[in-house]
């Protein structure tokens, strides 16, 4: 009979990643570029908030966008049209979210030079882009009314990891069941120090707020 | 499919692991798989099996899944309780200044070699 020798590992698989992470953020420090990490469920406004913000900043920051999508480039596509800016497609194959690998094989297809902002537009998913570091400054996420005032309550680690919550289709809360207060609450329970910015993306109303958000945050990082 | 992805991190690990320790071939290897990960264990051990049959060094490995229960811990009243029982309000003392103790782990804990 042989015998099985055992070797102790004892290692978190998310641990590469962190390590991955730290450094894509220390080179993006040196070069006073801030990566915004954008995440939320499909469809609740990310590239439709991200035209509307894109247009208020463009002449006060240089602005490049990576969307992550599993095959498509419609997005990247509609940014352009919309905005002008640089608009890259990053395709994920099949994966259900970005590592800072991914993100910075993208970054490398970005231009640079120049560039303040970069947003990335995670994928649409409210799970597992949650526990992976993507080297970005900040993470920011976009929940929209018809989701549900309590979904930070069922995924609790994405909002205790983002320092940004904007809600989302605002101008269709007389249709549904959804108290903005009582979502601040379950925000406030998952991040204490989690800004909510309620706007709708639609008509524009309540974007500034979060342009002025990026101007600050921006501002700061390039200090 | 999360499950899939976590599989290649997993397979990246134990090869690197297994190399640095001259290992040919890895006949079990024995994951930490916390009660509130985003890992659903039967889903893994599927994946790992078409994965890990495509390596060499990994061929026939089986996948050993050892749960974690999840463990919160009170600040209101220093107790602490399990996470699925009972959420983020403590059942000791009715505060939700609570938080989360272990159970999100995802981690190799060793490899086993004949
Ligand atoms: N009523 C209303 N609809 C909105 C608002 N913002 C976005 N939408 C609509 O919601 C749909 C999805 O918007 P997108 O901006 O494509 O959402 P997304 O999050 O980028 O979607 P994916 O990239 O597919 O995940 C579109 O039909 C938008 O017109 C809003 O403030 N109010
Ligand atoms: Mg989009
Ligand atoms: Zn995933
Ligand atoms: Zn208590």
């Amino acid at each position: 009979m042989d015998k099985v020798k055992v070797i102790e590992i004892k290692k978190s698989v998310f641990a590469d990643n962190d390590r991955d992470a730290d450094s894509l953020r220390s080179y993006l420090k040196a070069k006073g570029v801030y990566l915004l990490n954008l995440m939320s469920s499909p469809g609740s406004g990310k590239t439709t908030t991200l035209i509307r913000t894109i247009n208020l900043l463009k002449d006060k920051l240089r602005i490049a966008v990576m969307e992550a999508d599993i095959d498509s480039d419609v997005d990247a596509v509609k940014i352009k049209e919309a905005t002008g800016i640089q608009s890259i497609q990053l395709h994920t194959g099949g994966m259900c979210h970005l590592d800072a690998e991914m993100t910075r094989q993208g970054l490398d297809n970005v231009m640079l030079e120049g560039v303040d902002l970069v947003i990335l537009e995670n994928v649409g998913n409210l799970v597992c882009p949650a526990e992976f570091d993507t080297g970005a400054v900040r993470n920011a996420m976009i929940l929209s009314v018809p989701e549900g005032d309590d979904k930070p309550l069922k995924y609790p680690l994405m909002f205790s990891v983002c320092d940004l919550v904007i809600i989302n289709k605002m101008d269709v809360l007389p249709y549904f069941n959804f108290d903005l207060e009582k979502c601040r609450e379950y925000v406030r329970m998952r991040n204490p120090k989690a800004r909510v910015i309620p706007i709708c993306a639609l008509s524009g109303e309540g974007v500034e707020a979060f342009a002025d958000w990026l101007l600050e945050e921006v501002a700061k990082w390039k200090q | 499919m999360h499950e899939l992805g976590i599989v290649f991190y997993i397979i990246r690990d134990v090869k690197q692991a297994a190399e640095q320790n001259g290992v040919e071939h890895v006949s079990a290897v024995v994951m930490n798989i916390g009660e509130v990960s985003t890992v659903v264990p039967e889903y893994l051990s599927d994946c790992w099996r078409w994965a890990a049959d495509k390596e060499e060094m990994l061929k026939g490995c089986e996948l050993k899944i050892r749960t974690v229960p999840a463990i919160t811990h009170c600040d209101g009243c220093g107790g602490q309780y399990s996470t699925v029982r009972y959420g983020k309000k403590c059942p000791h003392c009715g505060s939700d200044d609570t938080w989360l103790l272990q159970g999100r782990e995802v981690e190799i804990k060793e490899i086993e070699v004949i």
